[in-house]
C-alpha cells in the first residue's frame, strides 16, 4: 500500500500551484481588495509626480520616478499581501487545518510568493500607463519589459521580508511593524528622493537595503549603464537570509494566538 | 518507512503538552491500532484536541516522543495518509464546496473524485454553493468529508457532529461508520457519551490531561454509566457507606449520592432499614461520572 502511493504523490511544485491557484481564487471573489492594490500606486504617480513638472518634462528625472514609484508600488503590495495575510490567516482556523495536510512549508511559502506576485505585476501596468502618457519617461517596449521582469526579481527579498513579518507577529503587531519597515526602506532606499542628494553616511548605508538594490537593478534593466556589484549581490544576499528566516519562522509557528 | 501491516499506526509515548503554566496533557502513553474506531472522551478542556494537534504535527510534545506511521508529525511526508477535518467556521467563504474539496484532494495520491464523495456525503447538490452560504450542519457534513478525500488510512474527527440535530448526526455517524469498514482507522473525539457509544469500539476518557480509562466500549459503559441519587436521611453517614456508593456531597438538606447502580442501591437502602425520604433518581451525566473518575484523588487532596 505505502509503495503503491509513493508512486504517484503530488511534487512540491504541483502542491505550490494548487495553494496558489486558491490563494488568487479567493482574492478575486473580493475584487475590491484587488483593485485597492492596483489603484494606489497610480494615484500616487498621478498626485506627487505628474504635477511637479520639472521632473515629469525631464526624460531621465521622470523615467527615474516612475521606476521608483513601481519599486514603491511592489514593496508595498509585497509587505502588506504577505505580512497582513500571514498574520490574519494564522488567527483563523482553517489556516490551522492546511498545516495538517502534506504539504511542505517550502510550497506554502512559495505560493504566497507567486500568487501576491501576480498582485504585484498587474499593479505597475497602470503605473506604466500614466508614467508614458502624461510624463516625458520614455524606454523602448523591450526595456520596460526588461523592467518589469527586474522589478519581479528584486521584489523577492520584500515578500521575503513580508512573509518573516507575518508569521512573526500577530496581526496587530504586523500592521505596524510593516509601516515602519515601508517608510524606512522606502525613505532611506531613496523611492522618495533621489540619492544623489543623500550625504555620503546615508548614501552608504542606503546600499545595504534592498529598496536601494531593487531601485538600481530595475534602473540598470530599463536605462542600461553599468550595474554595480552590490546591487546583485545584494539582492542575492537579502533573498538567501530572508528565505531561511521565513522557512524557520514557519516551522516553529504553531498557529500561536495567545501565550 | 514501511512499517508491518499491524504496527500502531500512531503511537505516543509518555507524552506532555503545556501552555506556559497550564498542563494540557500530561504523561500519556497510548497506542492507535489499524483497524480500530476509537472514541476519545472527555469533558471540554480535558486534553483531547491538544492530543489530536500533536498528532497532526500542528503542535510539539513539550516531553515524551510522538510517532505517525513511524515518522514525525511534524513532518509532511509523514502526513501523506493522514485526515482530519477543520473547524465548520473554519472553511473559506469564498470558495465553493467542490473547490474546497479540490484543495484539500490535491495534497493526496490516491485520492477519491469529487463525485463520488460528495455522494457519500450529501453534498451532491451543494458542490456550486460558496461554503460562506452554507448552514451549520452543512457545513459540519463538508468538514468532515474533508477528512476522507485523500483515502486517508488514519482518521482524526474532532467532535464531528457538535451542534447537528438528531438525523443530520445519524447520517453522519451512518457515513463515518462505512468509512471505517471500508478499511479507514478512526478517532473520534466527543464530549457526548451517546456519539462515543453510537460509534467506538475502544474508549479513551481523558480528564485534566490524563487518560483516565482506556479500554473497550461495554467496560468504559459500565464504569461512566453512572446514577446520581438525592435524598434526605437524619443518618447520611450510614448511608453513604452503603455499598455501591461512588461518590457522596450534601446539597443543602439533601445527600447526592453516585451509584454505580441506582436499582441495587434502593434495594440495600431499603433493606437496611435507614431513615430516608424525597428520594429522587437520575443518569449521572458524563461530567459527574468523570468526575466520579477523578474522585480518589480529589478526595484524598481536599482530607475528607
Amino acid at each position: 500500500m505505502t509503495s503503491a502511493t509513493v508512486s504517484t504523490e503530488p511534487s512540491t511544485v504541483k502542491l505550490t500551484m494548487l495553494h496558489a491557484k486558491y490563494s488568487l481564487v479567493e482574492t478575486f471573489r473580493v475584487p475590491i481588495a484587488v483593485i485597492g492594490t492596483i489603484v494606489f500606486p497610480a494615484l500616487a504617480l498621478l498626485f506627487f509626480v505628474v504635477p511637479q513638472r520639472t521632473v515629469a518634462d525631464n526624460p531621465l528625472f521622470a523615467t527615474q520616478a516612475v521606476i521608483s514609484l513601481s519599486v514603491f508600488a511592489v514593496m508595498v503590495n509585497a509587505l502588506f499581501s504577505f505580512g497582513l495575510t500571514i498574520a490574519e490567516n494564522r488567527e483563523k482556523p482553517w489556516d490551522p487545518y492546511l498545516r495538517t495536510l502534506p504539504a511542505p512549508g517550502i510550497a506554502r511559502v512559495l505560493a504566497h510568493v507567486f500568487s501576491t506576485g501576480m498582485l504585484g505585476l498587474a499593479a505597475i501596468v497602470p503605473v506604466i500607463v500614466i508614467g508614458a502618457l502624461f510624463t516625458a519617461a520614455e524606454a523602448p517596449p523591450e526595456r520596460i519589459l526588461a523592467g518589469v521582469v527586474a522589478l519581479g526579481v528584486s521584489a523577492l527579498p520584500f515578500m521575503l521580508i513580508g512573509i518573516a513579518i507575518g508569521y512573526a507577529f500577530p496581526f496587530k503587531a504586523a500592521i505596524a511593524v510593516i509601516q515602519i519597515v515601508m517608510f524606512a526602506l522606502a525613505f532611506i532606499g531613496g523611492l522618495f528622493l533621489p540619492p544623489v542628494m543623500f550625504a555620503d553616511w546615508l548614501d552608504t548605508i542606503s546600499r545595504f537595503t534592498p529598496s536601494r538594490q531593487a531601485r538600481e537593478f530595475v534602473i540598470w534593466a530599463v536605462e542600461g549603464g553599468t550595474l554595480e556589484w552590490w546591487v546583485w549581490t545584494g539582492i542575492l544576499v537579502w533573498t538567501a537570509v530572508m528565505l531561511s528566516l521565513s522557512l524557520s519562522l514557519f516551522r516553529r509557528d504553531e498557529g500561536r494566538r495567545y501565550r | 518507512m514501511s512499517p508491518a501491516p499491524d504496527a500502531p499506526l500512531a503511537r505516543l509515548d509518555h507524552v506532555g503538552r503545556r501552555f506556559g503554566d497550564i498542563v494540557a496533557v500530561d504523561d500519556v502513553t497510548l497506542d492507535i491500532a489499524p483497524g480500530t474506531l476509537v472514541g476519545l472522551l472527555g469533558p471540554n478542556g480535558a486534553g483531547k484536541t491538544t492530543l489530536l494537534s500533536l498528532l497532526q504535527g500542528l503542535r510539539r510534545p513539550s516531553a515524551g516522543r510522538v510517532e505517525l506511521f513511524g515518522g514525525n508529525p511534524v513532518d509532511a511526508r509523514a502526513r501523506r495518509l493522514l485526515g482530519s477535518t477543520p473547524q465548520e467556521t473554519a472553511l473559506p467563504e469564498t470558495l465553493r464546496v467542490g473547490e474546497v474539496i479540490d484543495y484539500v484532494g490535491g495534497h493526496f495520491a490516491g485520492r477519491v473524485p469529487t463525485s463520488e464523495l460528495a455522494a457519500e456525503f450529501g453534498l451532491s447538490d451543494l458542490l456550486r454553493r460558496q461554503t460562506g452560504s452554507l448552514s451549520g450542519g452543512q457545513k459540519r457534513r463538508v468538514a468532515v468529508a474533508l477528512a476522507f478525500v485523500g483515502r486517508p488510512r488514519l482518521v482524526l474527527l474532532d467532535e464531528p457532529t457538535t451542534g447537528l440535530d438528531v438525523d443530520a448526526r445519524r447520517t453522519l455517524w451512518d457515513a463515518i461508520r462505512r468509512q471505517h469498514e471500508s478499511g479507514a482507522t478512526v478517532v473520534v473525539t466527543s464530549h457526548y457519551l451517546d456519539e462515543i457509544e453510537a460509534l467506538a469500539q475502544r474508549v479513551i476518557v481523558m480528564g485534566e490531561g490524563h487518560v483516565l480509562a482506556d479500554d473497550d466500549l461495554p467496560r468504559v459503559l459500565a464504569r461512566v454509566g453512572l446514577s446520581r441519587v438525592r435524598l434526605r436521611s437524619t443518618e447520611a453517614e450510614r448511608v453513604a457507606a452503603l455499598s455501591g456508593v461512588v461518590r457522596h456531597e450534601p446539597d443543602d438538606d439533601h445527600q447526592v449520592l453516585t451509584v454505580d447502580d441506582a436499582d441495587d442501591f434502593v434495594r440495600v437502602l431499603v433493606g437496611s432499614g435507614l431513615d430516608f425520604h424525597d428520594l429522587t433518581v437520575r443518569g449521572a451525566t458524563l461530567e459527574e461520572a468523570f468526575l466520579s473518575l477523578t474522585a480518589p484523588a480529589t478526595t484524598e487532596r481536599s482530607g475528607r
